[in-house]
């Protein structure tokens, strides 16, 4: 039982684990981005429609990191490169994707293919309790926990991820060290955006294999509001991604056992969840305990006047 | 062999001013160059060009003889110029040791820790500073930020260190630190430009100075042919410089004492520790301290901005700590705030608006419940003429005035409603030499009129001067009192780092 409802929490959770992961790396550069909603209904789309048309899944995971990527060079242009306002560029990018792809998606309702299989790691998959849930899951699971090493490593390890985190914190000391500010920042929003792809090609092409128009269902916004639960950091990001799937998990759960409580309402729980997680996470930050980047949300002008 | 570094001609505008307007000089290699002029004479818009973070419209930059067109810092970075801003570029949040890495030339992506920390230890150990790699930078004091500037420069082996006010935050004994470790720099061949207001220092270290004024290099001086006095006249020309006479103040009444207070910060830091004050009728009792040792926040709960987690504010034997009183004593009380264009005014309103803010409610200026324009224009036009303020035209923005001006409309603001208590914070912080004479002046006369004064600056010299006591501050408690008619510039900077006690009372 445990472990059923443990694999279904991880299948949940993955999908917004990518997209607070890329969310995350938006904004250690100082770059709210609103727009991961529709980056995700843009990466589910596009890895749907390229694995349809080509028969490779790998081929569907790349085309969702690179139309996400795309997408994510035009809220990178307007706040990085025009300085405009990061609000309104990232709401204009959900609505812009929701739009989109529900135009270029309506042809491809009804279509199959077959999505990510599971792949059990010997040994591990074995362990009790842990072993099914953790270690029997598909390849973009395995891909997540990695990234989650990887994107940790690269900013507590690297001068690369040094550099990101400074322009988050104040991007004129980064400046005067000779970090290009710009570009940096560019591709901090694309990469970003580009991972946020990838966790709405996992709903189209492994939780459910197929399109179903505004498949994401909120879950862009989630992600938003862990990046706060976690702190910028990647491996508390996935225990609020996991977090928010264990109760998706369990609420289906308590409808497929037929209680009397309204569906909907059980259909409320991960999102009355984030409300909490949001008052509790705030209270934390109001606090004087604060991880949020300094600079979050400002765009930078060298020869500004203070 | 020309100069190491040569500018020449260079101009830079602003939407509606002109910050450098035709400025030549050079800076030969182990020399310490000091730039002088008053503020707003455009030395950090030109140092900012010098460090790639400005582009000028016009003129030149050359390096041995070479034209060079930086179009960031990392260009000047290259070229091994570096500077310490006065306005530290240090991230509070990331570690000693991150903020030096990142400056850093030639770190490979993936380097290595143990090498990287093993290399930066060793130069602050050369430099015998007590700094903790792994401390987050917001837990030092503002002292040893500065040395982490420094030794980001040195780490990187620039050929050019431009130090933008450096002793503003410092101790006496701190600077004259700062001055031998230059002087070794300087030994090695290093250039040195050193930016500053302080005559004193400015005569202690130079080689060269050269004096910019409104924009313009006026003269460059090489050392023996300077005096203090030639310095300020070139710095000042002919501007006036209003004359006032300052009275000793006999009197012994107590109108606000402080006993025991405590104050804490965002972080839950005590800013204030347990901070004692006496302030008697009609002095002006000075506040001395290294910036960040709690001046703000006696500032601030002084003029009912912070509140006081423990300790007891009296105003002549009243306790007003928690009391209704204390919202009407506060209101009496005149505040200069630090941060006068975040603070001290509304930027976007106008003079005449900016004038009447604390005396809105008057009726003086409304009929009913609509403002009485010519009411305000009347006030507006007195307290110009009153306090010498140049303003634009009538109705435009208060931000459009220089710094004096913005200051004096604070002060005639402040002070329209005859305070018995004023606080100024940093009063003269960024003012020219005739502004910064006029709010003395006017700090002088209100003490004859009987108003106290809480002085905070961070110049010695101007507290010796205008200070009937000072008061020595250091984190966050009263280390104790000095009469300035009978002290040392010595007694009080070792007071400041806490290192003698002064006389109670």
């Amino acid at each position: 039982m445990l472990e059923i409802l443990l694999d279904a929490t991880v299948r949940a959770g993955t999908p917004i684990l990518f997209a607070t992961l890329g969310a995350i790396i938006n904004e250690r550069a100082g770059i709210i981005n609103l727009g991961i909603e529709g980056l995700m209904l843009i990466g589910a789309v596009a890895g749907f429609a390229a694995t349809h048309a080509s028969g490779s899944l790998l081929i569907g995971v790349i085309a969702a990191f690179v139309l996400a990527f795309l997408a994510g060079s035009i809220h990178a242009l307007i706040t990085v490169q025009l300085r405009g306002n990061q609000i309104v560029s990232g709401l204009a990018l959900t609505m812009f994707g929701i739009g989109m792809t529900a135009l270029f998606g309506k042809e491809m309702v009804g279509l199959t293919i077959t999505g990510f299989e599971r792949i059990a790691i010997p040994g591990l998959s074995l362990l009790p309790v842990i072993g099914k849930p953790f270690f029997n899951q598909d390849l973009l699971i395995y891909f997540s926990f990695v990234l989650v090493a990887l994107i940790w490593l690269f900013f507590y390890r690297t001068r690369w991820g040094l550099a990101v985190r400074t322009l988050g914190e104040n991007p004129a000391a980064a400046d005067t060290c000779g970090v290009p500010v710009n570009l940096y920042r560019f591709l901090a929003v694309t990469i970003g955006s580009g991972i946020v792809g990838i966790g709405g090609a996992y709903l189209s092409l492994a939780s459910t294999p197929m399109w179903i128009e505004n498949m994401s269902g909120g879950r862009g916004w989630i992600a938003v509001a862990l990046v706060i639960f976690a702190g910028w950091s990647s491996p508390r990001a996935m225990l609020g991604a996991y977090l928010f799937g264990g109760i998706t998990a369990m609420q289906l759960r308590f409808q497929a056992m037929g209680t009397t409580i309204s569906a909907h309402i059980l259909q409320m729980l991960p999102y009355a969840f984030t409300i909490l997680v949001l008052v509790i996470s705030t209270m934390r930050l109001a606090k004087g305990a604060s991880q949020q980047p300094e600079s979050l949300g400002q765009p930078y002008d060298r020869e500004d006047r203070k | 062999m020309p100069d190491f570094l040569q500018i020449e001609h260079i101009r830079k505008t602003f939407p509606g001013v002109i910050a450098l307007d035709d400025v030549s000089f050079s800076v030969t290699g182990g020399e310490i160059h000091t730039l002088l002029g008053e503020n707003g004479a455009g030395k950090s818009t030109l140092m900012n060009v010098l460090t790639g973070l400005y582009h000028p419209d016009r003129g030149e930059i050359r390096i041995d003889g070479q034209k060079v067109g930086f179009t960031s810092p990392r260009d000047s970075l290259s070229c091994g110029i570096g500077m310490v801003h006065q306005h530290f570029m240090l991230v509070p949040a990331h570690s000693v040791f991150e903020n030096i890495l990142l400056a850093l030339d030639n770190v490979p992506n993936l380097f290595n820790r143990k090498e990287y920390r093993a290399r930066i230890k060793q130069l602050i150990d050369q430099f015998g500073l007590d700094l903790d790699l792994d401390s987050p930078v917001w837990k030092l004091s503002i002292g040893a930020q500065q040395w982490i500037e420094l030794i980001k420069l040195l780490m990187r082996d620039c050929r050019l260190l431009i130090l933008d006010e450096p002793t503003a935050v410092l101790t006496p004994q701190e600077a004259d630190r700062l001055f031998s470790v230059l002087q070794q720099l300087k030994q090695q061949g290093k250039s040195i430009i050193f930016i500053s207001h302080k005559m004193r220092e400015v005569m202690q270290i130079s080689d060269r100075v050269t004096i910019l004024k409104k924009g313009h290099s006026i003269a460059t001086l090489e050392r023996g042919s300077f005096d203090e006095n030639r310095l300020a006249s070139l710095m000042i020309g002919t501007d006036q410089i209003p004359e006032w006479q300052k009275n000793l103040q006999m009197s012994e009444e107590i109108v606000l004492e402080i006993q025991g207070l405590s104050v804490r910060n965002d972080r839950g830091l005590s800013d204030l520790d347990s901070f004692d004050l006496k302030l008697k009728k009609g002095e002006i009792l000075g506040i001395a301290g290294v910036a960040g040792n709690g001046q703000k926040a006696l500032a601030e709960v002084l003029t009912g901005l912070k509140s006081a987690s423990q300790g007891r504010i009296m105003a002549k034997d009243k306790d007003i700590t928690h009391s209704d009183a204390k919202k009407a004593y506060i209101a009496g009380i005149a505040h200069i705030p630090e941060d006068r264009k975040s603070i001290g005014i509304a930027p976007d309103m106008s003079v005449d608006e900016n004038l009447i803010m604390k005396s809105f409610r008057n009726g003086a200026f409304s009929h009913w419940i609509f403002q009485d324009k010519k009411a305000i224009r009347r006030n507006a036009a007195e307290k110009i003429d009153q306090f010498a303020i140049k303003t634009g035209p009538d109705g435009s923005p208060v931000r459009y005035l220089s710094g004096g001006n913005i200051q004096k409309v604070i002060i005639a603001r402040e002070l329209s409603e005859k305070p018995a208590v004023l606080v100024a914070l940093y009063p003269t912080r960024g003012l020219d030499i005739g502004s910064a004479e006029y709010v003395h002046k006017v700090i002088a006369d209100g003490a004859d009129r009987g108003m106290s004064t809480i002085l905070i600056a961070e110049d010695l010299d101007e507290l010796l001067k205008l200070s009937d006591r000072i008061a020595v501050m250091f984190r966050g408690q009263l280390v104790g009192y000095v009469d300035p008619r009978n002290t040392t510039r010595e007694e009080i900077g070792l007071m400041m780092s806490g290192e003698k006690q002064g006389v109670a009372g």
